[in-house]
């Protein structure tokens, strides 16, 4: 298990610089920052002179080579835009990407788990079909698009949430659920798909016919083995979560790390998208890792 | 001990399909004594298994089943209450099933598997539970059981994990134990082994089995009496020794013609003869 | 065909789905014929009139009986079902040629990692981590940001973003396949490796990559809409459903119909390729019949 692990995460730190590395020659192929920085009438002599003074005019493997060393220090270089070091802009924003990100995951995977249990175990009858129902409603309508539409329900029209803000835990609620719901409708799916597989083998039956309670076959010989492929699933669902929280970050203006890299992007404002990158994509194999241990922990199939 | 342990008159199920609802058992009796081993044989399709798997109301609920007269020690069979099944199921009557590996849930370990019997049904504490399920490992002829019990299914080869899913049967000390073709899915070295392992148990516990197979040859290593299945009905019903020499009914015969002899030359085989399922 | 028909039949998903999409599909393509009205005739009269106004024609345009706008006008009078009927080409158009170079590519690439294996499978498989740590929308900005925009561009961002599945799928088929031993069989015979791949292994890949083309085009639609709204996908001008909702944000409040009718119209499509997908997959599930 221990050697298991130690090559997994060696292997990510390899795909952590593959991503850096690729993330820096793009950025740097992609047009001349110094452009965006100038006022139109600035004389070339100034453009030469505010790339010399970034470090532009080296070579990208000397650059990038820089990169890593500061990196490796904390220091993920400054803002092209507003001259602040990227490193302390990245960490005042994360925490409140992670804020939104983590409280829509646990919502959504709560939630989808108790509603896939009770349609599996309602198979057939109206509460399944409504479950169903929903949750494909929720898997195949546009985020955003049902961010904007719960905006005008409950904050322009029925006055109950506001509309931006990121303050006070009530702000927190139409972002979250937005980010929310297409994940928890596929969940929901999946939990009662994987569930009714459970319900059909032939170990529940041995459970019955030993005599355990509904409960015990239900909840201690069925739900753990559903939870297997919910556990794969989740950790992509958590990754796609953050991704999308990008788009949902602008809808409800909310001051993470999303919506500052939407924008740098967009600016060309290149140390911000690679202190950016360099942070998600940390976070993603760390995500992907965890799920991969969690896997060993609950099947222990898996375990050689 | 007057009466028949299991007494079960008139059986038939029915299920729906997606051709209609068709009757998979119709008209069927059987009985059992305390401390006997009745076989019942039949090809695949017969509805035997479903006849077992009934008798714990085990059948999904669409099933549906009904008898003239049905009862385990004197008490009715069907129409009990949960609470009254769950006392029936693993502790009065024990199923063995045919494939081990679907059998075990694959994410438990087989000690947790056998302990969970014993607390459920004797309230045993853990380490109570714990050591009861150590004998029964070594009662059924499972080597090193306390490696054993921490280990998960897949470990095991098949005749073993039969053995564990025997223990499991037998740790609620029940009164019959039902064998769903226990040996099919296994080489043909260890379905003897498995074979004189139950014919062992059964004798040493004075416990009735009731030994489902396609197979009547194996019947005749360990039941008294036999029972005859075919497409849903009750064929014949005799003694072992009394079917196979002298058969009552032309099923039977057949069923008995189709066996593989060392002795007999081959001869041919009549045209109308369906041969019993092998393997 | 017939037997495809009788096929789908026993999936009502997979019916249903086939039946949305068909709709979908006869509707954008017959927009001429279906559309009430000219999508590009703005009408600065009748700027941002709610569902099932009238308005008489703009001035610029041939003069007629007032027109019924069903589902209301935009910001420059432009009727907003008509934008939708023929934006729906569009995002269509897109959603479909992302899924093909999506199936494709995936194809190619599982087909080339399975076969060969070795190295080329383990750098293969490296770089698919690489992309998949990138959150996905990130990479898409970043790339359309870098390299520029345009349709083609969005399609091959959007092909990016569901290929790797296919990849992987493909990749374990061909990995059964060959342990099959009908592959060395034709191998040992004197087939060449491209003609043991064309012939033998791409068509027992076809349904699987059928059932993923599905689902990667409703993520295409999907994608394509976040990424327009955001303003890095579709230019502007062009009337795919994800610009016009990126259009109806200003107007939220007061003219909420802008933005909710193209979102709807996705809703509906991505839910019919979604359906033909699951059906699909599980007709071809072997383990059916239970």
């Amino acid at each position: 298990m221990l050697s298991f692990a130690v090559h997994r995460l060696l292997r990510a730190l390899t795909v952590l610089v593959g991503v850096s590395f690729l993330t820096f020659i793009v950025g740097h192929m992609s047009g001349d920052p110094v452009l965006l920085m100038v006022r139109g009438d600035a004389t070339p002599k100034q453009r030469a002179d505010l790339r010399h003074e970034l470090g532009l005019d080296r070579p990208v493997l000397d650059q990038y080579g820089r990169y890593v060393a500061g990196a490796l220090h904390g220091d993920l270089g400054v803002s092209y835009r507003q001259r602040i070091s990227v490193a302390p802009l990245i960490a005042m924003r994360l925490p409140k990407s992670l804020e939104l990100a983590v409280s829509a995951f646990l919502v959504a995977i709560t939630l989808a788990f108790m509603l896939g249990m009770a349609a599996a175990l309602n198979r057939g009858r109206a509460l399944d079909h409504l479950i169903t129902a929903l949750s494909i409603a929720g898997q195949v309508t546009p985020g955003f698009w049902l961010g904007l539409v719960l905006v005008l329900l409950f904050a322009v029209n029925w006055q109950l949430f506001p509309v931006s803000g990121a303050g006070a835990p009530a702000d927190l609620v139409l972002p979250a659920l937005t980010l929310a719901i297409p994940t928890l409708g596929r969940i929901a799916r999946l939990t009662r798909a994987g569930m009714l597989e459970v319900l059909g083998s032939d170990y529940i039956r041995t459970a019955r016919a030993k005599g355990l309670s509904e409960w015990q076959v239900l909840f201690v010989h069925g739900a753990r083995n559903a939870l297997i492929p919910l556990i794969t699933q989740g950790g992509l669902e958590f990754g796609d979560m953050i991704g999308s929280a990008f788009i949902i970050e602008t809808v409800f203006a909310w001051p993470g790390l999303g919506r500052m890299t939407v924008n740098a992007v967009l600016q060309r404002d290149f140390p911000v998208v690679q202190g950016c990158v360099l942070v998600t994509a940390a976070g993603f194999l760390l995500i992907n890792l965890a799920v991969d241990l969690l896997y060993a922990v609950v099947d222990p199939r898996v375990r050689r | 001990m007057s009466g028949p342990l299991l007494n079960v008159e008139g059986l038939s199920i029915s299920l729906p399909t997606p051709a209609g609802r068709i009757t998979a058992v119709s008209d069927v009796s059987f009985h059992v004594h305390a401390g006997e081993a009745v076989g019942v044989v039949g090809e695949s399709g017969s509805g035997k298994s479903l006849s077992m798997l009934s008798l714990l109301n085990l059948l999904p609920p669409e099933a549906e089943v009904r008898a003239a007269h049905a009862t385990f020690d004197g008490e009715n069979l069907f129409g009990r209450s949960p609470m009254e099944l769950m006392h029936l199921r693993g502790r009065q009557i024990a199923i063995v099933f045919q494939d081990p590996l679907a059998a075990l849930n694959p994410v438990l370990t087989i000690g947790r598997q056998i302990t969970e019997v014993l607390r459920r049904h004797f309230g045993m504490g853990k380490a109570q539970a714990t050591s009861r399920a150590l004998e029964l490992l070594a009662e059924v002829g499972v080597p090193d059981p306390p490696l054993r019990l921490r280990q998960f299914p897949h470990e095991f080869s098949g005749g073993m994990r039969q053995r564990v899913t025997i223990a499991m049967a037998l740790a609620g000390e029940p009164r019959l134990l039902v064998a769903d073709e226990p040996t099919t899915a296994l080489d043909v070295t260890v379905q003897a082994e498995i074979v004189s392992l139950i014919k062992r148990l059964q004798r040493r516990r004075g416990m009735a089995v009731l030994w489902v197979t396609h197979d009547l040859a194996l019947l005749a290593r360990i039941a008294d009496r036999v029972v005859v299945m075919h497409a849903g009905k009750l064929i014949e019903t005799a003694p072992v020794d009394q079917l196979f020499s002298a058969p009552a009914h032309t099923y039977t015969k057949q069923l008995l013609a189709s066996i593989p002899r060392i002795d007999r030359v081959r001869a041919r085989a009549p045209a109308a003869q369906e041969g019993s399922d092998v393997g | 065909m017939i037997r495809a028909f009788g096929l789908l039949r026993r999936s009502p998903p997979a019916m249903v789905g086939t039946i949305i999409l068909a709709v979908v599909l006869f509707v954008t393509l017959a927009a001429p014929l279906v559309s009430p009205a000219d999508p590009r005739q703005v009408n600065p009269e009748a700027r941002l009139l709610p569902p099932m106004s009238s308005a008489l024609p703009a001035a610029s345009a041939p003069a007629g009986r007032p027109t019924l706008h069903i589902l209301g006008t935009d910001a420059i009078g432009r009727d907003v079902l008509s934008r939708v009927i023929y934006g729906g080409r569009i995002s269509l158009a897109v959603g479909v040629l992302a899924a093909l170079l999506s199936g494709a590519f995936g194809m190619l690439v599982g087909c080339i990692s399975g076969y060969w294996g070795g190295w080329i499978d383990a750098a293969a498989s490296w770089l698919v981590d690489v992309q998949l740590s990138f959150p996905f929308l990130l990479l898409a900005i970043f790339l359309l940001g870098a390299l520029g925009g345009g349709v083609a561009a969005v399609i091959v961002i959007l092909a990016l973003g569901t290929w790797v599945n296919t990849a992987r799928i493909v990749r374990g088929q061909v990995l059964s396949i060959k342990s099959q031993g009908y592959v060395e069989a034709a191998l040992t015979t004197g087939a060449s490796p491209g003609r043991v791949l064309l012939r033998h292994i791409l068509p027992n890949t076809l349904s699987p990559v059928v059932v993923l083309a599905s689902f990667a085009m409703a993520q295409a639609i999907l994608t394509e809409a976040g990424l327009s709204f955001l303003g890095v996908g579709l230019d502007p001008s062009t009337p795919s459903w994800g610009t016009m909702m990126n259009d109806g944000r200003d107007y939220l409040v007061t003219a909420w119909w802008i933005g909710a009718v193209p979102g709807l119209a996705i809703a509906v499509t991505v839910l019919g390729a979604t359906l033909l997908g699951e059906g699909l997959r599980d007709l071809l599930d072997p383990r059916r019949g239970r």
